[in-house]
């Protein structure tokens, strides 16, 4: 029996995530140094992108938008035991929701309109998950690997869709058509400017106050509700769940409901808020890095904020980096944050144990 | 101790030794498993080990077959001195083990299970020529007929056995270790289990048999050891020796505990069960048609030697657990499979201190105010409609721990910070004051120390004289002579004896827990 | 006879799809069996495929880029297997890992080294893998159905195709008939069993996991050396996750993954022939239902409404002794 390793809570919740990211960076780094570019050079030049100026940030707003939602979902299936990677599917479905709504509703005015575009990309997406939810809960079926299936699935459902029925007429583009003006959903820029403040225009809208509320409704779900407090029992310990007489299997469906419903909401910021049309491949990969988000957030919402704020700045910076340094391509990010889920994720204990005992050896020495 | 049992002393002409354990020594964190034991076990004897559960038996016998090495101590192999490492370093020093939990490789064949880990090269073909044939020749020898192609899973439980028995012989085991070799058998099976350790031990082999069943000891033993808590306490000739003895030396004479109680006044019946029967996963029937009654005002306990039947009875009351069979009526109303769930049962009345704290009755991860609200989540003093308030959690929590003397005083810290002590006054104050009709209540004191015993078993008998049905399982039998107002004892999945207290001692219980009273009866 | 040769085509079409599958299965069915779930087949498919490509671009040897195909394999192997057998990691968490990450570094490093958005340059020559003609291919094709059947479904394909069914007899034969092979499997059912035997269950495992590297490796290859003429990011588009499709369809055993992996290559292949084909009443035939179909046979047969697909029981969990 191999004691389980103590230490303080900050530690645990911001130490180790921080080691985890030095780590990947220095790795990172060791790669920039490979292809014959300094790393020194590279990370001013990447911060400088992400931050350096107004553009910047609202870039890394917007990107840390897409982190939040794909984060939040996966933490909120972590709560109940779950492993949801199927964020990338169910946030393509959330897109395949939004555009209905926005295509077929948009006689609606726009107060109304954007509501219900949002709550179709949240309906879709839960509904995509609801289907591996069910097979775990019911049929023992491996929500790992469900929902991997579910990702694929998705992807397939969406060209079909694209191509053959929602496509643009007269278009090869297998997109849809633009969604009418009611369902634009209002850029930071032009509501600023309506305040009299003038911001450089970015794609940052207002799908980022969205995020920050989920961040909030997940918080007060996780740890002030009934329903989350079953959750996290369910998650932490299904004997204990038993016990107190919580329904094990309906918990687990609706946590990944609830987990699909977020990561549906990635296509408010990305299909209704920027491309103003459903097109392919539009997820770009963040329900991926929405496991990154969650594993170095530790699940929390407030962590999860400050992971999706890092990778925004990865996204940006690498974006920047990559008009400068052509070298160093947007494929970097990837790496990054490939090497941030291996270290926060998989690879933690070479900090963990360390850390414990570290902790363990002063608080000896400290009586 | 008595004064016919001398330590472990080896004054007569002594037979050559098989097994020699000197000092062994073995931590696991706090937990103090083996402290400096002594074992010299006869070549070609029968050696019962005995012990209650947690008293480093089967710690002791990981140690000898190296699944774990000890901090301290020296084993000796026919005289030999050997470092055991590892299970590999084991087998080559012909110690054979047959686990509780049996090390087989269901989805295999027999053949297959026999020869891992002994292939004899690396094809197999070859191996498996001479297995088959040593494998009839065991069947041939010892009646341990197998068939070698048939699939290890679908075997039933005393075949699955007999394999780990054929493993060990296979690999040239000159001492078998079995460790509760027939909690899971049937009393047939399990007496053509000591057939069979009594031909191999006649043949020169040794074999050390771990149990908590007295019956088995004096049925097959020819010298059995005794632990207790981590202790080697005594070592005799199994013909010189009685159940009573060996009950007496597993459970010690520890300061008794003293509750100070009044008379009960029992009231009318609030908990009946008929006929329960509750089977496991694989189908063995763990208790077996058990009925009991348990008046308001009065503590009903149920000793028992842990592993008869008792954990299983305790959960299907709370509707942990279906029933196979019987029935379960709570304030004489016979309930529906619908109405055994957990919450339900909680919202009339039966509440549940459940045996394994850290495992079902707390969550260790959570916050104690958290886990102090476990099955109760749904109560409106929790907050109105589907938002929990926070505040009323904490200081509702903070209140309980205050009545219950819960130390650190902290709603806030996490649960598995507390001691077991403090851990198990949070489940107490959870589920005693909210006022139960019926309270089943699982070891309330495995693991606490002495302070919080007494105030455990004050508020027992307190909540007793309010007029609550309580059932009390423990393996204490102390607790249970020091508590209850009628006492049942629990042996195999069935009642073997009802007593009251007065009318019994330790010895007279000891023989009900052994299953030896039923069948001179 | 016309639809007889379009119906060969595709079948040839569909031996060649198939095998970065069945490479890549049986590297899961390696490592799955010894109880460490592998969802980093794509990562390692694609990070042999970029590496070969490279080793035989700078050598002009495709034997060369496949041993580096091999190797980069190996190495992300290493990584999950450390992971997952020392650290005691999440295996999934891990799997993850290894695909972003080769997704990032093939790209990243092959733009930096070539200047072609990530492609390695055309391979052409030796640095491929070139088709063989099995003997007497020629000879029999004048044989009516066979002869045709012979000389362009099972003849005419890269030494790496005929590696593949090598690779899968390998892995049944060694599975069944060696101590290796008993051992590997009961480490993934039960891994207490195989320690209390005295064998080593980090052992074991780590020797799977390497076994699914160097799988891995030549399945990558293929795509780079063989299938296509040099690397392409994302070439793999997925193949890692048919491939663990295919071995939940096998039920984790080599001939039926060989038979999943043909099938899937198949309905693939048809897609393909099927592209922009107009059938009588169906109209345009929707090849992303074929496609798709790989995907939902597997949810099908997870959720138990035909058969059932149980995994070893051990796979996924870190081995820790138990008190």
């Amino acid at each position: 029996m191999s004691a389980p390793i103590e230490m303080r809570r900050w530690a645990d919740y911001v130490l180790v995530p921080a080691l985890a990211v030095a780590a990947a960076f220095v790795v990172a780094g060791l790669v920039v140094l490979a292809i014959g570019e300094n790393p020194l050079e590279a990370t001013a030049l990447l911060l400088r992108g992400a931050l350096g100026t107004g553009e910047g940030v609202g870039f890394t707003l917007y990107y840390a938008t897409n982190f939040i939602f794909t984060g939040l979902a996966v933490a909120v299936a972590f709560h109940a035991g779950l492993f949801n990677i199927g964020g990338e599917g169910q946030a393509t479905l959330g897109g395949l929701g939004a555009a209905l709504a926005c295509l077929h509703l948009d006689f609606l005015p726009g107060w109304l309109l954007v509501p219900l575009g949002a709550l179709g990309a949240a309906l879709f997406g839960a509904l995509w998950a609801l289907v591996p939810g069910y097979l775990q809960a019911r049929r023992g079926s491996h929500i790992v690997i469900t929902t991997i299936m579910f990702n694929m699935l998705a992807s397939a459902l969406l060209v079909y869709l694209l191509v053959n029925v929602m496509g643009k007429p007269g278009s090869m583009q297998p997109e849809t058509p633009t969604f009418a003006s009611a369902a634009h959903v209002p850029f930071a820029h032009e509501v600023l400017a309506r305040l009299g403040v003038t911001v450089p225009t970015t794609p940052l809208n207002a799908s980022f106050l969205l995020a920050l509320a989920c961040c909030y409704g997940v918080w007060l779900l996780i740890w002030r509700t009934r329903l989350g407090y079953a959750i996290r029992t369910v998650g932490a310990n299904p004997a204990a769940a038993a016990y107190a007489g919580i329904p094990i299997s309906r918990v687990t469906i609706v946590a990944m409901m609830i987990s699909g419903a977020l990561a549906g909401l990635l296509a408010v910021n990305e299909v209704m808020g920027v491309q103003e049309r459903l097109l392919l491949e539009f997820t770009g990969g963040y329900g991926f890095i929405g496991i990154a988000v969650a594993l170095m957030g530790r699940s929390h919402p407030v962590g999860i904020v400050l992971a999706s704020l890092l990778f925004g700045v990865l996204y940006q910076g690498g974006t920047e980096l990559a008009f400068d340094k052509p070298t160093i391509t947007r494929d970097m990010i990837v790496t990054i944050s490939g090497l941030a889920i291996l270290f926060a994720g998989a690879l933690d204990g070479l900090f963990r144990a360390p850390l414990g005992r570290f902790f363990a050896a002063r608080r000896k020495a400290g009586g | 101790m008595t004064s016919n049992v001398s330590p472990v002393s080896l004054d007569r002409a002594t037979p050559p030794l098989a097994i020699e354990l000197v000092g062994i020594d073995k931590r696991f964190g706090d937990v103090h498993a083996n402290k400096g034991v002594d074992l010299t076990v006869r070549k070609g004897s029968i050696h019962g080990i005995v012990g209650e559960n947690g008293a480093g038996k089967s710690t002791l016998m990981s140690i000898l077959y190296g699944f774990y090495e000890a901090d301290r101590g020296e084993i000796r192999v026919g005289g030999v001195a050997r470092r055991i490492r590892s299970p590999g370093e084991a087998i080559a020093a012909g110690i054979g083990m047959v686990h509780q939990h049996f090390m087989l490789v269901e989805p295999l064949s027999v053949i297959d299970n026999v020869m891992l880990g002994a292939e004899g090269g690396p094809r197999l073909a070859a191996g498996a020529r001479q297995v088959r044939a040593r494998l009839a020749q065991l069947a041939a020898d010892y009646g341990l007929a197998l068939d070698p192609d048939a699939i290890v899973g679908d075997l039933p439980v005393g075949l699955q056995q007999r394999v780990e028995i054929v493993k060990a012989l296979v690999r040239g085991a000159d001492v078998l270790v079995l460790d509760e070799p027939t909690a899971v058998l049937t009393p047939d099976e399990a007496d053509g289990l000591f057939r069979l350790l009594r031909i191999l031990a006649d043949e020169g082999k040794t074999v050390i048999l771990i149990t908590h069943k007295l019956r088995e000891i004096m049925a097959i033993t020819d010298r059995v050891s005794v632990m207790r808590r981590g202790e080697m306490v005594a070592t005799l000739d199994t013909a010189a020796t009685s159940p009573a003895q060996l009950a007496e030396l597993m459970v010690g004479r520890r300061v008794l505990l003293r509750v100070e109680k009044a008379p009960a006044a029992p009231g009318p019946v609030v908990l009946a069960a008929e006929n329960v029967v509750v089977r496991d996963a694989r189908g063995t029937a763990r208790v077996d048609g058990v009925s009991l009654t348990i008046r308001a005002g009065e503590i009903v306990g149920i000793a028992g030697i842990a592993g008869n039947g008792q954990s299983e009875l305790l959960e299907a009351l709370a509707g942990m657990r279906p029933l196979a069979g019987g029935t379960v009526a709570l304030e004489g109303r016979a309930l529906s499979p619908a109405e055994r769930d957990p919450a339900a049962l909680r919202r009339r009345g039966l509440l549940h201190v459940p045996e394994d704290r850290m495992r079902t009755g707390l969550v260790p991860a959570f916050e104690a105010c958290e886990s102090a609200m476990l099955g109760f989540q749904d109560e409106r003093r929790y907050g109105a409609g589907a938002l929990l308030d926070r505040g009323a959690i904490v200081s509702d929590a903070l209140e309980r721990m205050e009545a219950y003397d819960v130390r650190p005083r902290a709603p806030l810290l996490k649960t598995s910070k507390f001691s077991g002590g403090n851990q198990q006054k949070i489940v107490l104050a959870r589920e005693i004051e909210r006022g139960p009709k019926v309270l089943l209540v699982g070891q309330p004191t495995r693991g606490v120390d002495i302070g919080a015993i007494e105030f455990i078993h004050r508020r027992l008998v307190a909540l007793r004289d309010q007029g609550v049905g309580v059932l009390l399982v423990s393996v204490e039998l102390e607790e249970i002579m020091a508590l209850a107002d009628r006492i049942l004892v629990m042996c195999g999945g069935r009642i073997t004896g009802e007593r009251l207290p007065g009318e019994t001692d330790e010895r007279d219980l000891g023989l009900l827990m052994a299953g030896v009273a039923e069948r001179a009866a | 006879m016309e639809e007889l040769s379009a119906a060969i085509a595709v079948f040839d079409s569909g031996v060649r799809l198939s095998v970065p599958l069945l490479f890549a299965c049986l590297a899961g069915l390696w490592s799955e069996r010894s109880g460490v779930v592998d969802i980093g087949l794509e990562g390692k498919l694609l990070a042999a495929a970029f590496a070969a490509a490279a080793a035989a671009h700078a050598t002009g040897s495709a034997w060369t880029g496949l041993g580096a195909g091999v190797l980069a394999s190996l190495g992300f192997a290493l990584v999950h297997g450390f992971a997952a057998i020392a650290q005691r990691g999440n295996q999934i968490v891990s799997g993850v890992a290894v695909n972003m990450l080769a997704a990032g570094l093939t790209a990243l490093v092959g733009n930096a080294w070539y200047g072609q958005g990530g492609r390695t340059p055309a391979l052409e020559g030796a640095a491929r893998f070139e088709p063989i003609t099995l003997p007497g291919a020629e000879a029999a094709r004048g044989i009516p159905a066979l002869g045709p059947l012979y000389a362009d479904v099972l003849s005419g394909h890269t030494v790496l195709v005929y590696a593949a069914v090598l690779a899968t007899l390998l892995t049944a034969a060694t599975l069944k008939r060696t101590r290796f092979g008993l051992r590997i499997r009961a480490v993934g059912e039960n891994p207490a069993a195989v320690d209390t035997a005295g064998v080593s269950v980090p052992a074991l495992r780590y020797a799977a996991v390497l076994i699914a590297g160097v799988l891995c490796g030549f399945g990558g290859a293929y795509l780079s050396l063989a299938q296509a003429a040099g690397f392409l990011p994302q070439m793999t588009a997925g193949k890692g996750f048919i491939a663990l499709a295919a071995l939940i369809f096998a039920k984790w055993r080599a001939w039926p993954a060989l038979g999943a992996c043909f099938l899937f290559g198949l309905l693939d292949a048809i897609s393909i022939r099927l592209q922009g084909v107009s059938m009588p009443g169906i109209g345009l035939v929707p090849v992303q239902a074929i496609q798709a179909l790989p995907y939902a046979l597997t949810v099908v047969l997870l959720a138990g409404f035909i058969g059932r697909a149980i995994p070893p029981r051990a796979s996924g969990l870190p081995y820790v002794k138990e008190r």
